[in-house]
């Protein structure tokens, strides 16, 4: 298996908080990577480097064999056509209606008809269970409806390469279900490498080829979901357990 | 007591120092950075300007909200501005009996300075809050970096309808403003001046020269590309929330209206 997304000693504060710390990761072609850590841990700040809405203090964030550090803004474009990014809590554009949000990517990157736009939007909101919701602006949703719809923008064109900031995060049971099994077959049908953040252990390991756990601003381990429910590592086995006990202090 | 005053001259030389720094740190770099980041905003709003066919429904809809908006408070203030402009000249020239070239001054003071100008501020408070307010939510709130995600550039997206409706409408303002003023010199003109319709209009016929016109139509349009990249560039640097966003929807209006005048004298001066 070759990888896909590498990032070497990445290192990043923000504020005066430093929030990665060497970090290094490898995503291998067609997998389904899921990165856990507690909240504030940089989650959402290791995926922002994957897709250049930040740039490393140092270190390499290495995307199919380039360095994104090395490419222009056009190039770094190209790339991110490739990729689908689901926000934490969606970011839609608020001034669209949901079906405009979802149909954005397709607008602006294809030469599709309005009715075959139409149509894929349709397509894409009723997986999510949103159907009903096209015509309504973002701002009467709620936030698992949100994640939702910025689910269906995400996936709309069908990427390679997904990145999901906690899919199932403030989704019932059953819509988690259906994220879950989504992320799945994205995998067995279209070959797509994911990417998955999330504190929600049961889908971790319903969905993970691998799982990395962040830290303390590294990857302190990775492993196989099964590795990880053996882990020996009290600091991965509290996490894992969700233990009130041991070497992580609230 | 005799050796803390031999150290004095050398602490007010470090104070010094450390003002300069400060200064430099706290205001000098961060203005520089912030003219750089606005002039890459303006850079990039018209290099994208070929894409403006095929955003031309996005700019109609900016023409038509900024225009809008900001058209009753324009004339308003263009119509006043026309009332005291007529009453102020006409008092002095009063006194020479030459009351009847109001008309000229009036038009080309509206033409050139007061209908620019006061369209740039009004629109300044106006639009350049708007945008600040709008760009600012839409940053904060991870907007942008989705669009940027979606490899939708910002600034052809979101940047250049805005810029290009402030250049088409700050203008076409000022065209209104300009003839509202006048409109408005000519009722001080008639009713405290007593010159007629024909000696008013005789006099703009004859002074009112077609550069008049175009140097004011000019300023506008600048003025229309300040306010819009000032808004624009503002709301781009939002960060913390709804505090940033209420921090440089603030800076927007006072910078806007500053630039505004600051680029009336540059422009004024040039056509001198
Ligand atoms: N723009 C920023 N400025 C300053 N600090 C930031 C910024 N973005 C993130 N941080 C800090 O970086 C740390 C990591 O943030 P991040 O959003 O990656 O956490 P996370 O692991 O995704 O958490 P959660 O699971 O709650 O989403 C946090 O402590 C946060 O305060
Ligand atoms: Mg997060």
């Amino acid at each position: 298996m070759s990888a896909i997304i590498e990032l070497k000693g990445v290192h990043k504060t923000l504020g005066n908080k430093r929030v990665l710390a060497g970090l290094n990761l490898t995503v291998n072609q067609g997998e389904t990577l899921v990165i856990i850590g507690r909240s504030g841990s940089g989650k959402s700040v290791t995926l922002k480097h994957i897709v250049g809405l930040l740039q490393p203090d140092a270190g390499n964030v290495i995307i199919e064999g380039r360095d994104t550090a090395d490419m222009s803004y056009a190039e770094l474009s190209e790339l991110r056509m490739g990729f689908g990014f689901l926000f934490q809590d969606g970011a839609l554009l608020n001034s669209l209606t949901v079906g405009e949000n979802v149909a954005l990517p397709l607008r602006e990157h294809t030469r599709m008809t309005d009715d075959e736009i139409q149509r894929m939007v349709a397509e894409k909101l009723a997986f999510v269970g949103l159907e009903l919701h096209e015509n309504v602006m973002p701002s009467v949703l709620s936030g698992g409806m949100k994640k939702r719809v910025g689910l269906a923008r995400a996936i709309i064109r069908e990427p390679q390469i997904m990145l999901y900031d906690e899919p199932t995060h403030g989704l019932d049971p059953i819509m988690s279900s259906v994220v879950n099994e989504l992320i799945n077959n994205m995998k067995s049908k279209s070959k797509v490498t994911s990417i998955v953040v999330t504190h929600d252990m049961p889908s971790a390991f319903r969905v993970a080829d691998r799982i990395a756990m962040l830290y303390g601003g590294v990857i302190i381990k990775t492993g196989t979901p099964q590795e990880f429910l053996e882990a020996d590592d009290p600091i991965v086995k509290q996490f894992v357990y969700g233990e009130e006990q041991g070497p992580i202090t609230t | 007591m005799e050796k803390e005053r031999a150290i004095l001259p050398l602490r007010f030389f470090a104070g010094i120092g450390d003002r300069v720094t400060t200064l430099w740190t706290g205001m000098v770099k961060p203005a520089m950075e912030e003219t750089g980041f606005a002039l890459s905003v303006f850079v990039n709003s018209v290099l994208s300007l070929r894409l403006a066919f095929r955003k031309r429904r996005e700019i109609m809809y900016q023409v038509a909200l900024c225009g809008l908006n900001g058209l009753p408070v324009a004339v308003i203030v263009a119509f006043f501005s026309g009332l005291v402009l007529s009453l102020q000249v006409g008092s002095q020239l009063l006194r020479f009996g030459q009351q009847s070239s109001i008309g000229a001054l009036v038009a080309i003071s509206m033409c050139r300075e007061m209908g620019p100008v006061m369209t740039g501020n009004i629109l300044a408070g106006l639009i350049g809050s708007k945008m600040a307010a709008e760009i600012g939510t839409m940053k904060v709130s991870e907007e942008i970096d989705a669009l940027e995600v979606m490899s939708i550039n910002p600034i052809s997206f979101l940047i250049m309808p805005r810029f290009l409706a402030m250049c088409i409408v700050c203008p076409l303002l000022t065209v209104y403003a300009n003839v509202v003023g006048v409109a408005g010199g000519f009722l001080v003109a008639k009713g405290i001046l007593n010159v007629g319709w024909q000696a008013y209009m005789k006099e703009i016929n004859t002074y009112l020269m077609l550069k008049d016109v175009t140097i004011g139509m000019l300023k506008a349009l600048i003025f229309g590309m300040i306010i819009s990249i000032v808004g624009c560039a503002q709301g781009l640097r939002a960060e913390h929330g709804a505090y940033g966003v209420g921090r440089v929807t603030m800076r927007a209006v006072v910078i806007g209206s500053v630039f505004v005048l600051v680029f009336d004298w540059f422009v004024g001066w040039f056509f001198f």
